[in-house]
């Protein structure tokens, strides 16, 4: 690991003032449970750490005004052993609690979850973000793809959005706030996440001088997360599905059903949310959602597996609604 | 591993021998050497509002099973490897160095975290334990002596990290009602001899003892 400044603000601006307008010249250190294993790699270098655990208006989870504020600081351990959280927003406790390891989840934070760079181990082993070999062609494609996207990579992205809550929050309609030294705006969760079309381009709507400083995520949703993986602790996760319904008595008004794991970035499945919608759940509504939900996949050479895992997510996360667990 | 009975050095001292030379040759414990190498007279408080430190080494202070060690780190150095290179704790293990082994396990503020994760200078202020800090060979933890009763271990590296998430996750689920549930609260370590059944069974026993006050 490159030597590096280190700087620990107490305030939101003494920290915005201490970053750049380029990646590399300062970055924020919240958890740390990625940037360092990046930095220990060289996958990047960063000549300024900002430490942000400090800082205390960036923590905290409470509700107010029909809506949940998250902020960016609070640990992945702190939203799961939530009670508000757990009762109304069960998709985000059981994204969170999806996350690597209780070490993981003890320092990681909800900001640091969505901000964290991909696992492609095409990018990881230097290769960059698109991965594309000495002569310009992407490796992905005739490479070991078997944790790649078979959604969303028609623009040369082949990696998988590692954020857990991010599938949530699309589904939830939540809004991510970001802030720098000139001022604040608010990203809509489904924009905040995009497909990188360089490089050097970034797979979030974040710049370089700015730090997510709270999610607002409007209640009043059932919704459920279902995460499919090869290991029972310590893995990733092949294929999550996040739902959130606005039901009207028994029926579904609307819905939104987002997969992980698959695509770049979280993954709105629409046909499958259009497919309940004016419906009540049963077997046979959930299975055409979760049907839906995969049509149009573009599975890779080795991941045509991860398409049947989706579907069966969709299928489980609208069954735990369905059956009142969520 | 070490006493826990630190003698007072005086701060000037400079490291004139080896880490592992000095402990050989001379067999004092931990706290001798760790003031040794790390003794810098007046560490100068950290963090004033936006100031910047480093990249060369800094000044700073860790709060280490209820000690506090100065030393002097440049702010790449990881908790792990000022525990391990300049503190002479060598009991949490260096194996993956990337967060997915649990070896290196301490517990910090009440919570399990990997060391190899954390940067030491980001650690000030906070409470450390590690796994020189509970029980005594005399005394030993609760924890550590049911992974001894059930044969927990084999190689023995993966254990203190063990020891130290069973402890942080009994300190907080104190009644574990089943195997499924230890599996779950330590989900974040490996054991590559696969001694899990006795690991399982250690955390569950241990659970007893710990109830009845033996937490040290």
């Amino acid at each position: 690991m490159h030597a590096f400044e280190y700087a620990n603000p107490t305030t939101l601006k003494d920290a915005l003032a201490l970053l750049g307008n380029r990646w590399g010249d300062a970055d924020v250190l919240a958890g740390g449970t990625d940037i360092l294993s990046l930095m220990k790699d060289e996958v990047y270098v960063s000549k300024r750490l900002v430490n942000i655990k400090n800082i205390k208006e960036l923590g905290g989870i409470s509700m107010s005004r029909g809506a949940l504020r998250i902020g960016a600081g609070a640990t992945l351990e702190q939203l799961i052993e939530n009670a508000e959280i757990r009762k109304s927003f069960p998709s985000l406790a059981a994204a969170a609690r999806g996350v690597a390891s209780p070490q993981i989840r003890n320092i990681g934070t909800v900001g640091g979850d969505l901000c964290q760079r991909p696992r492609c181990w095409y990018y990881r082993g230097g290769n960059g973000l698109l991965a594309k070999g000495a002569n310009g062609r992407p490796l992905v494609p005739n490479g070991e793809n078997k944790y790649h996207a078979i959604f969303g990579h028609e623009g040369g992205a082949y990696f998988v959005s590692p954020s857990s809550l991010g599938p949530a929050l699309v589904a939830l309609d939540a809004k991510i706030k970001l802030a720098s030294a000139s001022g604040t705006r608010e990203v809509e969760a489904a924009k905040f996440f995009v497909a990188p079309a360089s490089d050097t381009a970034r797979e979030t709507a974040l710049l370089p001088n700015e730090i997510v400083t709270e999610i607002l995520v409007p209640a009043g949703m059932r919704n459920a997360t279902y995460e499919v993986r090869e290991k029972q602790a310590l893995d990733w996760p092949l294929a999550t599905a996040s739902v959130a319904l606005q039901m009207k008595g028994n029926s579904v008004a609307s819905a939104k059903v987002v997969l992980g794991h698959v695509a770049p970035t979280p993954w709105l499945a629409a046909a499958a949310g259009q497919a309940l919608s004016g419906k009540s759940l049963s077997d046979s509504t959930i299975a055409e959602a979760a049907d839906a939900a995969v049509q149009g996949a573009k599975p890779l050479s080795q991941n045509k597996y991860k398409v049947q895992l989706a579907r069966v997510a969709v299928k489980r996360a609208l069954t735990e609604i369905a059956r009142g667990r969520a | 591993m070490s006493s826990r009975k630190e003698p007072e050095v005086p701060k000037k001292t400079k490291p004139a021998v080896s880490r592992r030379g000095f402990i050989q040759g001379v067999g004092l414990g931990t706290g001798a050497l760790g003031g040794a190498l790390t003794g810098t007279a007046e560490a100068a408080p950290q963090s004033a509002g936006g100031a910047v430190s480093g990249p060369g080494a800094v000044p700073f202070s860790l709060r280490i099973n209820g000690k506090t060690h100065n030393v002097t780190l440049e702010p790449r150095v990881t908790l792990l490897d000022a525990l391990r290179d300049s503190l002479d704790l060598t009991g949490a293990k260096r194996v993956c160095d990337r967060g997915t082994c649990g070896a290196c396990t301490v517990i910090v503020d009440g919570r399990a975290v990997y060391a190899c994760s954390v940067l030491a200078i980001d650690m000030q202020g906070r409470q450390i334990q590690t796994i020189e800090g509970i029980g005594t060979p005399d005394k030993p933890h609760p924890v550590t002596s049911a992974f001894v009763e059930h044969d927990a271990q084999q190689c023995g590296y993966c254990t203190p990290g063990f020891v130290m998430a069973a402890k942080a996750y009994l300190d907080r689920n104190p009644n574990p009602r089943s195997e499924a549930d230890v599996e779950a609260g330590l989900g974040g370590n490996l054991c590559r001899c696969g001694t899990y059944v006795g690991v399982r069974k250690a955390v569950l026993d241990a659970a007893r003892d710990v109830r009845r006050g033996r937490n040290a």
